[in-house]
C-alpha cells in the first residue's frame, strides 16, 4: 500500500578505478561517426536514389547527401549510447537499489537544445538554399510559379491527368497531344500539370519530377534532364482504381533526335491536333461549347456524367 | 484549486449523492449491449427509408443506382438508435423531468455485465476500451497483410484493384481513425484519476459516451466493405471521395463519429486533469504520462473540430451536390486538403505524443532513477504540441499549393526535430548509469526509441523540400509513419499493456511470452518496414499494386517479414487470452516497485480509487533519492487537506512523515 | 467461472472470429470476375475474342450502368465479366458488339485509334482511324489497354433515332437495337502478365466526372486481359 521506501543510493557498484563511461561513449562515438560519415557521404552518396538524371534529380540525389550524412552521428549516437546502457548499466543479479538519483543538468540541456536547434536551423537554410537554385527542386510550384530556371528557352509539357493515364502535349508543336513523353537533353523543360478529373500527381521518378494534377489547376514543376535514357513516370496520388497501374516510360533523347521526332508526331497527329480543345492551361470538359448537334439534341452539354445538373446556376 | 476544497462525497458520478437503489429489473430489460443492438437496427431502418423519402425526387440516385441520403442518414440514426438502446439518455430525460437520478450498477466489482452497459466508472471505460482497441487494431492488422499478400508479386493480382484498394483504405482509416484513442482511451481514462488523485473523472458521461461511440465507427467503417469499400485511403481527398460509390460514406462518418468520440474524451481529461488534482498534485509533480494526456487532449478538441467540418462538407458535395470541393464550381480541392492535414498532422503528434508519455514514465521506474530533466520532458511534448498546428502545408509540398510558403512550412516542420529532441535527451539522461530491469515494458520502451528515431529521421528527409520531392507519397513516407506510429505509438502501447494490465485487471501477462513477443516484434517490425525506405525512393508510390519487376525481391522481403510481425502479434493475442482468461496469475501488489501513486493502491483499484482524496507529498520518479518523501499520504488525518491548501503544499510534509 | 467454462468459451470465440474472417475474406475480399479462357481456342497465332457493350446490366442489381460482356468461347453465351485470357505473342482478333449511344470523350485524344495492326479499327467492315466525338454522335465507349499503347473508340449509332431506340435489356442481341461492330487486331506481348484495359467515356452517369460507378468498377467498364499459356 505505502510508497516504496526509497532505498539509500548504492555507490558506484564496485571497488577499483571507475570506468568513465563519458569518454568512452565520446571516442567510440567520434570514430564511428567520422567513418561513418565518410562512408555515406563518399561511397553510398553518388548511389542514392534519384540519381543525376536531370538537375533536379542532382539536387535532390544531393540533400539526401547531406541529409544522409548529417543524420548517421545522430543515429549512432543514440544507438551507441542504449546499446552501451544495455551492456554495461544493467541490474546487478541481486541488487535491488535504485540507482544514483540524478534530476537533471542544465549545462547539459542547454547545450543539447543549443546543437540541436543549430543543427535543424542549418539544416532549414540548406533547404531553403536548395529548393531555389534548382528552380523549385522539380517539385510543382502551382500556376504561378516563383523559381523559374534562367533560360529563355524552355520546353513546354503539358502533363494531363485522367483516370487513369497521362497523356502529354507540347504546345510549341502545334500543340499535339500524345501518350508518348519525349524530352530533349540540356534543354530546361517545363511540365504544366493538369487534371481532367480528380487529383493525380505526376512523379517521373528518374528526373526527379513530383507535381501533383489538380483539376481546373495548372502546376508548373521544372527540370533540365542532363542525359539521354528512358525513365519511369507513375501517378503518385491515390486516383481510383487503375491508379496502380497508371504508369508509362518516358524517354530523353538528344536535341536533334527531339526535334525530329516532335516534327514527325506533330505532322502526323495534325488531323487529331485540330480535333482537340485549343491549348490551354486547364481544361473543363463537364461543359463543351463546340458540341455538335445530335449529341446536343440528346439533351448533353459535355462530358460530365451528368452529375452536377448543367440547369443549376453555378452562382445562383 | 477551489474543487480541492469540496467535501470527497461531492465526486460521485453524476454530481450528487446516490439515490435510492431503484427497482431491480430483470438483466434483459436493462439498457446494455443488446438494447443497443437493437436500438440500432430500428435507427438504421427508420434512416434508411427517411433517407429514402427525401432523396426520391432526385434524378442522380436513380440515375446512379446509389442513394447516399439513405445510407448517411442510416448510420446517423442508427448510431442514435443505439446510444438510446444503451440507456445513454434515460437519465437526460429524468433529470429534463425532474425525477430523481439513480444509478444501481456502480461499483459492482467483479460483474461482468457492467463491461457491456453504459458505465460511467472510468475504470470500466479503461477496460472497455482496452478490448476495443485491442480488436480494432487486430482488424486494421488483418487488412495489413492482405495488402502484403498482394504486393507479393509486381503483376499478378491476388485481390482485384477494386479490393485491393477497399482493403488499403480500411487498413488505414482503421489503424488512423480508430487507433487516435489507442492510448487516451484505455490508459488515459483508466490511469490519469489514478495518477493524480482522482476518485473519477470529470465528466463521466461524456467519457462513457466517448467509447460507445467508438463501436458505431468500427461497425459504420467495416460496413463499406458491403458496398465495394471506397477507394480513397484514409486521407480521403476530394474529387476522388464524392466520385466514389457508396463505400464512401461508410468512411465519411464513421470517421466524424471517432473525431466525436476523441473530442468528447480530450474535453474530460482536460478537465479532468486540470481541476481533479489531488492536493499536493502540484503541476511539478505530475506524472510525464499525464502531461502527455493533457497535450493529446489539447490536440483532440482543438484540430478534431477541423475534420469533422471537412467530412460534413464531403458528406454535402456527395448527397446535396453542394460543390465544395470542386474547382469548376468554384470550390477547391485544396480546401478539403487543407481541412484534412489541418486536422491531420496534429494527428500524426497525437499518435506520438501518448507514446511518449508511457515511455517517459516507464523508464525511471526500470532505470531506478529520477526522470532526467523533467521540466524539459514537458515542455518537448506542449513544444511537439503547439509546432503540430503550424506544419500541415508539408504534405502538400508538390500539390502546387502557394510555394513560397515552402520555406516557411520546411523550418516549421524542421524544427519540431527540437522538441522531439528533448524527449531524447531525457531518455539519454535518464539512463546515464543506470541500474536497468530489462522487464517486458522496459524492452518495448526501449525499441520505442530506437524505432522511433529512425522514424524522426526519416521525417527531417520529408520536412526538406528537395528531398520530399522524390519521397513524397512514396513508400519511404510510408515507411516513415509507420516507424513513428507503430514503432513508437504501438510499441509503447504494448510496453503499457505490460506494465499497467497487473494495475488493471490484477493479473500479470506471461513475462517470457512477453519478451518473446518484443523481440519477434521488434526484429519484424524492422525488417518489414526498414527496407521500405529504399523501395519508395527507388520508385514504389503508395497504394500501388503494380510496382516495377526490380523492386519484387525488396517486396517479397517485406511480405513476409510482414507475416512474421503478424506472427509476433499472435503470441501476444495468445498471451494476453491465456493470462486474462485460462492463468490467471494474481498480481495485487506492486510488481515493478514503482513509485507512481496509482500503484499506492490494491490492484484492480477500489470502486472509488482511494478511501480518502490522498495528499500527494513528493513527485513520482524520486527513485534512488534517500530524502524522497513517499509519493503521498493515502490516509491523511483529518484536516490535512485544510492545512495542505492554507500552506500550499509544503508545510504537509512533516504532518504525513508517519507512512510507510 | 471454472477454468473449463472459460477454456470452452475461448474456443467458441476463436471459432467465431476466424468464422468471421473467412467468410468475410471469401465472401468480400477475394471475388473477382469470371475469366473467359481463350486461350484453348487460338489457332495458328491467332485467336478471336468478342465482346459486347450495353448501355444497361440487367443481369445484376445495378440495372442502370453501362457495361461490358465478354462471350464465352465454349457456349457462345454472353456472361458478365470483363476478364479474359489469351495466349503471349498472339494475334488477337477483337469483335465488340456496341449495342450503346453515344457520349463526348472527356479527352478527345482518345477518339484516335492506336496500337492495333494498321493503326485502324473496322465499323461494319469500314476502316477508321479517328473517330471525333465532340463534333459528332460517334462514340459509345473505349476499349483501351493503356500499358501495350491500345486505344481503340467504339463507334456509336450515329443518328438521334438510333440513339433513343437503344436497346433495354442486356445481354443484348442484333435483334434488340441498333448496333455497330467494330473489329480490330492486335498482337499480344511475348511476356505474360495481367494487362488492364478500361473505357475512357465518362459513361458512369450521375458520378462526378462520369467516371464513377461502372467505370470504377471491375466487371463493368473496366477490366483485365491475362496473357499466359
Amino acid at each position: 500500500m505505502a510508497a516504496d521506501a526509497p532505498a539509500p543510493a548504492a555507490p558506484g557498484g564496485g571497488t577499483g578505478r571507475e570506468r568513465n563511461d563519458g569518454l568512452w561513449l565520446t571516442v567510440i562515438w567520434l570514430v564511428l561517426s567520422i567513418a561513418g560519415c565518410l562512408v555515406v557521404y563518399f561511397v553510398w552518396g553518388p548511389h542514392l536514389p534519384p540519381g543525376g538524371m536531370s538537375d533536379s534529380a542532382a539536387s535532390q540525389q544531393f540533400d539526401n547527401r547531406i541529409l544522409g550524412t548529417v543524420a548517421t552521428p545522430v543515429v549512432i549516437g543514440v544507438l551507441l549510447y542504449f546499446g552501451w546502457a544495455l551492456a554495461f548499466w544493467r541490474q546487478k543479479p541481486g541488487d535491488e537499489t535504485d540507482a544514483a538519483p540524478i534530476h537533471g543538468n542544465t549545462r547539459i540541456a542547454a547545450t543539447w537544445i543549443t546543437v540541436t536547434a543549430a543543427i535543424v536551423l542549418g539544416l532549414a537554410v540548406f533547404g531553403t538554399y536548395e529548393l531555389i537554385a534548382p528552380a523549385g527542386a522539380g517539385g510543382g510550384e502551382g500556376p504561378q510559379p516563383i523559381w523559374k530556371p534562367n533560360s529563355s528557352t524552355i520546353l513546354q509539357v503539358q502533363v494531363i491527368g485522367q483516370q487513369w493515364a497521362f497523356t502529354y502535349r507540347y504546345p510549341q508543336f502545334g500543340g499535339f497531344e500524345t501518350t508518348q513523353l519525349e524530352l530533349p537533353a540540356g534543354q530546361p523543360v517545363a511540365f504544366n500539370v493538369t487534371s481532367l478529373d480528380v487529383i493525380h500527381d505526376f512523379w517521373a521518378i528518374d528526373l526527379g519530377v513530383k507535381a501533383d494534377a489538380n483539376p481546373g489547376v495548372n502546376n508548373v514543376a521544372y527540370t533540365t534532364p542532363r542525359h539521354t535514357g528512358t525513365f519511369t513516370v507513375r501517378c503518385d496520388e491515390l486516383c481510383g482504381l487503375w491508379h496502380g497501374a497508371m504508369f508509362d516510360y518516358g524517354k530523353v533523347v538528344s536535341p536533334a533526335a527531339f526535334q525530329a521526332w516532335a516534327r514527325t508526331t506533330e505532322t502526323r497527329l495534325a488531323s487529331m491536333t485540330a480535333a482537340l480543345p485549343p491549348y490551354s492551361l486547364t481544361y473543363d470538359p463537364t461543359q463543351i461549347s463546340t458540341l455538335g448537334k445530335v449529341p446536343a439534341e440528346l439533351g448533353l452539354t459535355g462530358a460530365g456524367g451528368g452529375y452536377y445538373n448543367p440547369a443549376d446556376p453555378e452562382q445562383p | 484549486m477551489a474543487i480541492e476544497t469540496q467535501p470527497e462525497s461531492a465526486q460521485t458520478p453524476g454530481g450528487r449523492e446516490p439515490g435510492p437503489m431503484p427497482r431491480q429489473r430483470p438483466w434483459w430489460l436493462r439498457p446494455a449491449f443488446h438494447t443497443a443492438i437493437i436500438g440500432a437496427v430500428i435507427g438504421y431502418v427508420f434512416g434508411h427509408w427517411l433517407g429514402n423519402f427525401i432523396a426520391s425526387g432526385y434524378q442522380q440516385g436513380a440515375k446512379a443506382g446509389t442513394n447516399d441520403f439513405a445510407i448517411i442518414l442510416g448510420y446517423v440514426f442508427g448510431v442514435i438508435g443505439w446510444l438510446a438502446g444503451l440507456g445513454v439518455f434515460n437519465e437526460l430525460f429524468m433529470q429534463m423531468t425532474g425525477r430523481r437520478v439513480a444509478r444501481s450498477d456502480e461499483g459492482l466489482v467483479g460483474d461482468l455485465a457492467r463491461y457491456f452497459r453504459y458505465s460511467l466508472d472510468h475504470k470500466v471505460v479503461g477496460i472497455q476500451y482496452l478490448v476495443g482497441m485491442l480488436v480494432y487494431f487486430f482488424t486494421g492488422g488483418l487488412f495489413a497483410m492482405a495488402i502484403r499478400t498482394e504486393l507479393l508479386s509486381p503483376t499478378y493480382h491476388v485481390l482485384s484493384a477494386n479490393a485491393y484498394l477497399m482493403v488499403v483504405g480500411e487498413h488505414g482509416t482503421m489503424m488512423m481513425m480508430m487507433m487516435t484513442s489507442v492510448i487516451v482511451g484505455p490508459l488515459g481514462n483508466y490511469l490519469v484519476p489514478l495518477m493524480i488523485g482522482a476518485k473519477r473523472v470529470a465528466f463521466p458521461r461524456l467519457e462513457a459516451l466517448s467509447f460507445w461511440l467508438t463501436p458505431c465507427a468500427y461497425i459504420i467503417l467495416l460496413s463499406s466493405v458491403l458496398f465495394g469499400g471506397f477507394p480513397t485511403g484514409w486521407t480521403g481527398y476530394a474529387p476522388l471521395s464524392i466520385q466514389a460509390g457508396e463505400g464512401m460514406d461508410g468512411y465519411a462518418v464513421a470517421f466524424a463519429i471517432m473525431g466525436f468520440s476523441v473530442i468528447l474524451a480530450g474535453f474530460n481529461l482536460i478537465c479532468t486533469i486540470i481541476c481533479y488534482r489531488a492536493p499536493g498534485m502540484r503541476w511539478s509533480r505530475l506524472p510525464m504520462f499525464v502531461w502527455a494526456m493533457l497535450t493529446t487532449s489539447f490536440l483532440f478538441v482543438l484540430a478534431v473540430p477541423v475534420l469533422i467540418g471537412g467530412l460534413y462538407m464531403l458528406i454535402t458535395d456527395r448527397t446535396a451536390q453542394t460543390a465544395f470541393y470542386v474547382n469548376q464550381l468554384g470550390g477547391s480541392n485544396y480546401l478539403y486538403e487543407d481541412l484534412f492535414w489541418f486536422f491531420g498532422h496534429p494527428e500524426v503528434y497525437i499518435l506520438a505524443l501518448p507514446g511518449f508519455g508511457i515511455v517517459s514514465e516507464i523508464i525511471p521506474v526500470f532505470t531506478r532513477k529520477p526522470l532526467f530533466g523533467y521540466k524539459v520532458a514537458a515542455a518537448g511534448m506542449f513544444g511537439v504540441a503547439i509546432l503540430s498546428f503550424f506544419v500541415w502545408q508539408h504534405h502538400l509540398f508538390d500539390s502546387g499549393i502557394n510555394p513560397d510558403m515552402r520555406p516557411l512550412f520546411m523550418l516549421t516542420t524542421e524544427l519540431i526535430s527540437i522538441p522531439t529532441g528533448f524527449i531524447y535527451l531525457v531518455a539519454m539522461g535518464t539512463f546515464w548509469k543506470a541500474k536497468l530491469r530489462l522487464t517486458t515494458p522496459m524492452l518495448f520502451a526501449m525499441g520505442m526509441y530506437v524505432n522511433f528515431l529512425f522514424g524522426g529521421i526519416s521525417g527531417v528527409f520529408l520536412s526538406d523540400v528537395p528531398a520530399d520531392v522524390t519521397a513524397h507519397g512514396s513508400f519511404f513516407v510510408m515507411a516513415h509513419f509507420h516507424y513513428t506510429i507503430m514503432g513508437g505509438l504501438i510499441f509503447a502501447f504494448f510496453g503499457a499493456v505490460y506494465y499497467w494490465l497487473p494495475k488493471m485487471m490484477g493479473i500479470r501477462l506471461n513475462q517470457t511470452l512477453g519478451k518473446i513477443h518484443f523481440w519477434t516484434m521488434f526484429i519484424a517490425f524492422n525488417s518489414t518496414f526498414m527496407p521500405l525506405f529504399a523501395v519508395g525512393e527507388l520508385g514504389q508510390p503508395r497504394r500501388v499494386f503494380e510496382y516495377a519487376r526490380s523492386l519484387q525481391t525488396l517486396n517479397d522481403w517485406v511480405s513476409i517479414s510482414a507475416f512474421c510481425l503478424g506472427g509476433s502479434l499472435l503470441i501476444f493475442v495468445f498471451n494476453f487470452v491465456m493470462s486474462t482468461v485460462v492463468w490467471r496469475e494474481r498480481e495485487t501488489g506492486n510488481p515493478w516497485q514503482a513509485r507512481g501513486l496509482e500503484w499506492q493502491v490494491p490492484s484492480p483499484p477500489p470502486p472509488h480509487n482511494f478511501e480518502r482524496i490522498p495528499v500527494v507529498l513528493a513527485g513520482p520518479y524520486e527513485y534512488g533519492d534517500p530524502s524522497a518523501l513517499p509519493v503521498a499520504d493515502l490516509n491523511p488525518p483529518a484536516g490535512v487537506i485544510a492545512g495542505a491548501l492554507v500552506g500550499a503544499g509544503t508545510e504537509s510534509r512533516s504532518s504525513a512523515g508517519t507512512e510507510a | 467461472m471454472s477454468l473449463r467454462a472459460r477454456v470452452t468459451t475461448l474456443l467458441i470465440a476463436f471459432v467465431l472470429v476466424v468464422g468471421g474472417a473467412v467468410f468475410a475474406v471469401i465472401e468480400w475480399i477475394t471475388p473477382q470476375p469470371q475469366v473467359e479462357d481463350y486461350t484453348p481456342y487460338a489457332s495458328g497465332g491467332q485467336v478471336n475474342v468478342t465482346l459486347q457493350t450495353a448501355a444497361q446490366t440487367t443481369v445484376t442489381d445495378k440495372p442502370q450502368w453501362v457495361t461490358y460482356f465478354v462471350m464465352d468461347p465454349a457456349t457462345h453465351q454472353w456472361v458478365h465479366t470483363t476478364y479474359f485470357k489469351v495466349p503471349p505473342a498472339t494475334r488477337v482478333n477483337v469483335t465488340i458488339d456496341g449495342y450503346d449511344g453515344c457520349t463526348p470523350l472527356r479527352n478527345p485524344v482518345w477518339g484516335r485509334v492506336t496500337g492495333t495492326i494498321g493503326g485502324v479499327e473496322y465499323v461494319n467492315g469500314k476502316p477508321v482511324s479517328q473517330l471525333n466525338s465532340w463534333s459528332g454522335c460517334n462514340i459509345q465507349h473505349t476499349f483501351a489497354i493503356p500499358e501495350l499503347g491500345i486505344n481503340v473508340p467504339i463507334a456509336s449509332p450515329t443518328t438521334l433515332k438510333q440513339n433513343k431506340n437503344l436497346c433495354s435489356t442486356s445481354p443484348c442481341s442484333p435483334s434488340s437495337g441498333p448496333r455497330q461492330v467494330v473489329t480490330f487486331s492486335f498482337v499480344t506481348p511475348a511476356q505474360g502478365g495481367t494487362y488492364r484495359w478500361q473505357c475512357f467515356i465518362p459513361c458512369g452517369l450521375a458520378y462526378l466526372d462520369g467516371n464513377g460507378g461502372p467505370m470504377a468498377t471491375l466487371g463493368y467498364m473496366s477490366g483485365q486481359m491475362e496473357v499466359g499459356a
